[in-house]
């Protein structure tokens, strides 16, 4: 393998408990989806950290760019209204 | 009366330690590839596979010795025998060779594992049976993982079929030898504790020819020969092997971490 083509890097997300979300937890490299999720099960789940795996090809994922982060979320900053609490709930509303 | 036959009975030990013994030497061949692979996952990989194999040894071991009742331990069964008092079949000693070498050689074996497993959970030997029942899962992920390594080397690019047509010329005589029966298999095989080896036969063959039929690989001609490593009598490799593993030990008898 050593003067051929590098493998493509993967992204990959266990859920460590049923009932829990994906998590991302790192990246690796490999031939295809298969093998990716028999090395993400060798690299990332040896001490039970995980009882599902979702693995996904690293130039599949459309990111934000960092530098459009002011545009993209300081809008947000201050319109608390957006909040829930904002809002004053009557008593009469619990748990919220 | 399971109870019984775990604690005594030294006519098994020998059967057990036929097996205990090929998860330990394969186990050290293996470990020897930690930091050689081919990349850092499938590094990391075939690594695992060596510690599942060992610990699947520590327990052999231990239960070997048990029904032994000669007072070894894993550590005295591991450490302090020679190379014609190891029974492991000759294919688990060979070296290592190149990664197609050290992928088709595992998953010959773990692919006969897994036969041996199946069959040795209706063991008569419960601890024996729970050691196969533990030991399944590892083996099932093993032979998923170096089936897939087989195929893609196979199928792969011109310089990887050649070196694993070469592998498979050079190791398929030596898994003759898993599936002949001799005294310790019958005893075995009649007080119910275990298979006889030419049972596994059929099913390991099926297993195994189908992943070299998806790997484009040709089966050489069948040979009769047949290594004799699980009657004590090893290839050239064994002392090597065996030197590695046990120099510290015999070196500082007794020591702890």
């Amino acid at each position: 393998m050593s003067n051929s083509k590098e493998w493509p890097l993967w992204e990959v997300f266990l859920r460590s408990r049923a009932g829990l979300d994906h998590k991302h937890c790192g990246s690796l490299h490999a031939a295809d989806g298969p093998m990716a999720l028999q090395l993400a099960r060798d690299v990332y789940t040896r001490r039970q950290e995980g009882v599902s795996i979702w693995v996904v090809r690293a130039d599949h994922i459309h990111a934000s760019d960092p530098t459009d982060k002011a545009a993209l979320f300081d809008p947000m900053a201050d319109k608390i209204y957006r909040h829930p609490t904002f809002y004053e709930l009557p008593d009469e509303v619990d748990h919220m | 009366m399971n109870a019984s036959i775990t604690a005594l009975n030294p006519a098994h030990a020998p059967y057990v330690l036929r097996i205990a013994d090929g998860s330990l030497i394969l186990a050290q061949r293996l470990s020897e590839c930690c930091g050689h692979g081919p990349a850092l996952e499938p590094d990391i990989a075939l690594t695992n596979v060596a510690l599942d194999l060992l610990g699947q040894a520590r327990l052999l071991l231990s239960h070997a010795g048990a029904l032994e009742g000669a007072g070894r331990d894993e550590d005295a069964l591991a450490y302090w025998r020679d190379a014609s008092q190891f029974r492991n079949p000759t294919l688990c000693e060979l070296p290592n060779g190149d990664f197609a070498q050290t992928c088709l050689r595992t998953f010959f074996y773990v692919a006969w594992q897994a036969q041996l497993w199946t069959a040795l959970s209706a063991s008569k030997d419960a601890a024996l049976a729970a050691i196969a029942e533990k030991s399944s899962k590892e083996t099932r992920y093993h032979c998923e993982h170096l089936a897939g390594w087989v195929v893609r080397l196979g199928d792969g690019t011109a310089n990887s079929t050649e070196r694993l047509q070469r592998a498979l010329n050079y190791l398929l005589p030596y898994t003759n030898e898993l599936f002949v029966d001799d005294d310790t298999d019958l005893a075995a095989a009649a007080a119910g504790i275990g298979p006889l080896p030419s049972s596994l036969n059929d099913a390991w063959t099926a297993q195994v020819q189908a992943v070299l039929a998806e790997a484009t690989l040709k089966l050489p001609a069948t040979t009769p020969f047949r290594s004799s490593g699980r009657r004590g009598q090893h290839s050239e490799a064994m002392d090597y092997v065996l030197a590695e593993m046990q120099s510290v030990a015999r070196a500082h008898p007794g020591a702890q971490w």
